[in-house]
This record gives C-alpha cells, sequence and structure tokens, in this order.
C-alpha cells in the first residue's frame, strides 16, 4: 500500500502533467493528444482467493476527438474500462489517465450512459434528462434561471431526437425499457460531454430503432466532436459508428486487435452491407470466436 | 371506482356498527357508567363540556406537535449522518437498536426530576419517542440506495451533499414518511403519558383529574379527542406520502410507441 502510494509520488514528480500530452503516431490525422491513457493497469473485483481479475495489464490509448469502439466476449471488462474512465472504481495497480491528469483530477465534462437505463424513478423523464445541468458548470451556475425555460427546451429538442417527445412528463417506470434507454442516453449527452462512455447504449432496442440512433449518434460526433467510447457486443454497430474497434479477450481482458475503420464518413447504412464492411465484420468475428473460452461451446464450431 | 367506493362504504360501516355494538351492549347488559360510559353519553359530555376541553386538546396537540418537528428534524440530520457511510451505518447500528428498543416512556420520571413538571418534560418525551424511527428509517433509506444511481452523479463528479441531496434523500423519502406515520403517533403516547405523570394541562391531565373523580365520560371524551388528533395527523401524513412518495407506489401503466 505504501510502497503503491511511494511509486505514485515518484511517478507525478517525475513527469509533469504535460509529458502525456505527446502527439500520438496514429493512422488517423483527426487524433490529437491522447484523451485516454491506460497504463498497464490491472483491476481484480474482491480480494483474496475469491478474487476476479477483470483486467490484465492493459494499456490503451485513444486520442482527443477519437470514436473507439470496444468490443469483445462476455465479462471481457470492456464495462470496465468505462468505470475506470468514469472514476467509479480504481485500477487494482497501473495508471488511468483522462486529459494527460490521473482520473477524477481531470476538468472534461464526461456523459456516460450505461447498460442499464439507470433513471431516478421520482423525477420525470425530462427532469432525468436535466439531472446533469443541475449538477455540472457551467451550466449549474444557471440553473435557478434557466430551468424552466432554456434547459428545458434543451431536453425536449434531445427528446425529439430520440423519439421521446411528449413523454417528457412521464416517469420512467411508465416507459418501456427502450425508451427508458434512449431517455438514458439523452440524459449522457445534454451537457454536451466532451468525453462519452456508452455503456451498450442501444442494447435493448429494436433494430430500426437502434440504426435510427446510429445516425443521430454519428451526427452529433461528426458536428460536435466529443472523444466517444463504446462499447457494443454489436460488430455491425462497432464498425458502422468507430474510427478504431479494440477487440478484448475473453477474462481477464486485454487487448488483442486494434482495428482502424477505414470507411468514410458520413456513413449509410447500406454500407454496411458493402463487401468490405461485412469482410471486415468477419474478421473481428472469428477474432472473438477464437479468443472466447473454450469452455463454451462456439456457434462455428458446433456447425 | 366502484370497488373503491364499496370498500370505503364497508370500512364507515364498520366503524358505525363498532359504536352501536358498544352502546347496545351496554344498554343490553345494563353496564354502569362509572364501568364504561356508552358512546352517546361520551358525545354529550364532549358536547357540553367542550369549552373546558379544548384548551387541554390544544395543549397537547402544540406539545406533541413541537417534540414530534423537532424529534423528525433531529431524526433527520442523524439518519443522514447515519446512512451516508456504510462504517458509520455498521457502527451506529447496534446502539440505535438498544435506543430505539428502550421504552422510552420510561424516561419521563427522568425528564421530571431534571427539567421539573409541566410543558417541558412533556415535549422532551415527544422528541425522545420520535426521533428513533425517523433515524433508523432514514439511515436505512439512504444505506440501501442503488449504487447504480449514485454512479450517474459520480460521473458527473457531484460533491458528496449532491448526491445525498438528489439521490439518497428522494431515495429515502418512503422509508422516511413511514417513519413519520409512525413518530407521530408514538409521539401522542410520549406527550400524554408526560401530562399524566407530571403536568397540570393537557388531555393527560384532565384524563388523570376525572378519573379521580370518577368521572368515567369525561376520561373516555379525553381519549376520543386523542384518537381524533391522532387520526387526524396519520391521515395528514399519508396525504403527504402519497403526493411526495408516489413514484414508489407506482402502477403498472407501461407506455409503448
Amino acid at each position: 500500500m505504501l510502497r503503491e502510494w511511494a511509486l505514485r509520488r515518484e511517478r507525478e514528480q517525475a513527469t509533469p502533467v504535460g509529458a502525456f500530452a505527446t502527439p500520438q503516431r496514429h493512422s488517423d490525422p483527426s487524433v490529437r493528444d491522447p484523451m485516454i491513457q491506460f497504463e498497464s493497469v490491472t483491476l481484480a473485483y474482491g480480494r483474496g482467493e475469491s478474487a476476479v481479475q477483470a483486467l490484465d495489464k492493459t494499456s490503451i490509448k485513444i486520442g482527443e476527438g477519437d470514436f473507439v469502439a470496444l468490443v469483445g466476449p462476455s465479462g471481457c471488462g470492456k464495462s470496465t474500462i468505462l468505470k475506470l474512465i468514469g472514476g467509479l472504481i480504481s485500477a487494482t495497480t497501473g495508471y488511468v489517465f483522462v486529459a494527460g491528469r490521473e482520473v477524477g483530477a481531470q476538468d472534461v465534462r464526461i456523459g456516460m450512459a450505461f447498460q442499464n437505463p439507470t433513471l431516478l424513478p421520482w423525477l420525470t423523464v425530462r427532469q432525468n434528462v436535466m439531472l446533469p445541468l443541475k449538477i455540472v458548470q457551467p451550466f449549474r451556475a444557471d440553473w435557478a434561471r434557466k430551468r424552466k425555460t432554456d434547459y428545458r427546451d434543451r431536453a425536449e429538442a434531445l427528446l425529439r431526437q430520440v423519439g421521446l417527445s411528449g413523454f417528457g412528463d412521464k416517469h420512467p417506470w411508465q416507459l418501456s425499457g427502450g425508451m427508458q434507454q434512449r431517455a438514458s442516453l439523452c440524459r449522457a449527452l445534454i451537457h454536451d460531454p466532451t468525453l462519452l462512455l456508452l455503456d451498450e447504449p442501444f442494447g435493448a432496442l429494436d433494430q430500426f430503432t437502434r440504426e435510427e440512433l446510429w445516425a443521430v449518434l454519428q451526427e452529433l460526433w461528426l458536428t460536435r466532436k466529443p472523444t466517444v467510447i463504446l462499447v457494443t457486443h454489436d460488430l455491425r454497430e462497432s464498425a458502422f459508428l468507430a474510427n478504431r474497434i479494440v477487440v478484448m479477450s475473453a477474462r481477464p481482458g486485454r487487448v488483442i486487435k486494434d482495428e482502424t475503420v477505414p470507411f468514410e464518413r458520413p456513413r449509410t447504412i447500406a454500407m454496411t452491407y458493402d463487401a468490405g464492411f461485412v469482410a471486415l465484420n468477419q474478421r473481428l468475428r472469428s477474432l472473438i470466436v477464437e479468443v472466447r473460452t473454450g469452455s463454451e461451446v462456439t456457434l462455428g464450431a458446433a456447425a | 371506482m366502484m370497488a373503491i367506493l364499496r370498500q370505503k362504504a364497508a370500512s364507515i360501516a364498520l366503524i358505525l356498527g363498532f359504536f352501536v355494538f358498544w352502546e347496545l351492549a351496554c344498554l343490553l347488559l345494563g353496564v354502569s357508567d362509572i364501568i364504561l360510559p356508552r358512546p352517546s353519553q361520551v358525545f354529550y359530555t364532549l358536547f357540553t363540556r367542550w369549552s373546558a376541553i379544548m384548551p387541554h386538546a390544544g395543549q397537547t396537540l402544540y406539545t406533541t406537535l413541537v417534540g414530534f418537528a423537532i424529534g423528525v428534524a433531529i431524526g433527520i440530520f442523524l439518519g443522514a449522518l447515519i446512512g451516508s457511510s456504510k462504517i458509520a451505518y455498521d457502527t451506529a447500528y447496534p446502539l440505535l437498536v438498544g435506543f430505539s428498543s428502550t421504552p422510552k416512556i420510561a424516561v419521563v420520571p427522568i425528564f421530571v426530576l431534571w427539567f421539573g413538571a409541566g410543558t417541558v418534560p412533556a415535549i422532551l418525551t415527544s422528541i425522545a419517542i420520535s426521533i428513533f424511527p425517523v433515524v433508523v428509517n432514514v439511515a436505512t433509506g439512504l444505506a440501501t440506495t442503488e449504487p447504480e444511481l449514485e454512479d450517474v452523479l459520480r460521473t458527473l463528479k457531484a460533491k458528496k451533499l449532491d448526491i445525498l441531496w438528489n439521490v439518497g434523500l428522494p431515495r429515502a423519502m418512503p422509508y422516511f414518511f413511514a417513519s413519520l406515520k409512525v413518530a407521530v403517533t408514538l409521539a401522542f403516547v410520549g406527550t400524554v403519558l408526560a401530562e399524566t405523570v407530571a403536568s397540570n394541562r393537557g388531555i393527560g391531565n384532565m384524563m388523570m383529574i376525572a378519573s379521580s373523580t370518577f368521572n368515567v365520560p369525561l376520561v373516555f371524551a379525553g381519549l376520543f379527542v386523542l384518537a381524533t388528533l391522532g387520526i387526524c395527523l396519520y391521515v395528514g401524513f399519508s396525504l403527504a406520502e402519497r403526493h411526495f412518495t408516489g413514484w414508489a407506489n407506482r402502477k403498472s401503466e407501461i407506455v409503448t410507441v
């Protein structure tokens, strides 16, 4: 414990804050300084023999304004990565830096959409969506003055974009699961975050709604250029949305492949049926099938 | 809608039936009004002695509400303190259980010893009795808050106080209101007992004097007044509860597009 602390101190003194803001060698020219940097991060849930190792010496760099999809078999620590960046859990060993500073110390607006909608049941849908504006600066300062006018309209506009106009006054439990998830996506976006963490945000949606929201998210990324990290099980989704697809191994998770997605923007749904797109999907799919643990019978092997 | 009306009608019929049964039983069995007065006698006494009863009722209500309000305020504060961290909760819980299982009535003589007879021991008893249900419930409500809901605010780098205010306390509201309904009825018990033991005002004192002169209908009139006050406050808090924590009693009314 003490040794760890001493090590950390040493590192802090040895490397000034700006030292991590070195330009990246990355194929995409839009990628600038690293927004996220994982340095050999290990994470174990629990202690002793019952400990489950979710991440094993993972190192990742994600540039500012990049759009990265994390894919991999279930339980490979994808959600764990998001929680580490969001500051909800801390690494067992290794370091997580956000915008060049240790996680938690950064001055970055984070928007996070969780696997479950996690809407507060005592608030209406609109109040739920507006919640970040009540907490995060600079919006917080104007909360009392604008919550009935500007902020309300802002929330309405977002709800309309995801097809929830007219549901603002309902309570979350009056909405279906998919609708709740869309509301939760609005909540992640309303405070114009520069870092967007999405944990399977479209998981509970039907395919058509999902594809609609892909377009919404792509549009948003193209106009505002936030850094987006998307955890998904849907390879088509990852290839449609992301600049980079990071494939993780089964637990304990490690990065096994870092694939750049070459397709031009703005991408269309029709493009997802092109030969190049399908080939990428298939390559990723066989990779993931390969890294899944042998105990589970894969579809490909069974056939 | 019809079902609700029918249910309400049945409840009212049961209450009326109870009084009618009491009245008839006393008449038929020839029970003396020194033992058990008939409801009609009690209501008659209430009506004729109203001006004498009123100040006592006012005093009891005042004492109870002051004690209750202070008790609840302290209860919320302590509950928030204890419920806000797992360690505090686990540490303080045994002590809380100890306090809340001690019969608070037993402290009345101590309060009388310290503060003399009068309004103060009654208020203090009412405080002591209403604190613990509130503390235990608020602390439990906070301690059982789903971490996922707190995570929503933690990713926004909200301060502890923000999380308490926006997630913890609203989440604890159903627990809090449940405890209010318990606490307000208990507060009456405390006040009346303190008045009975050491006071020269209040319904408790009035009943004490009435029973010593064998004015049994007046004793029962006091009981009826207490019951009415208790019911009114209970209903008041139930309505407030429904208004503030309706989300916790959600109807399964699902909207889909």
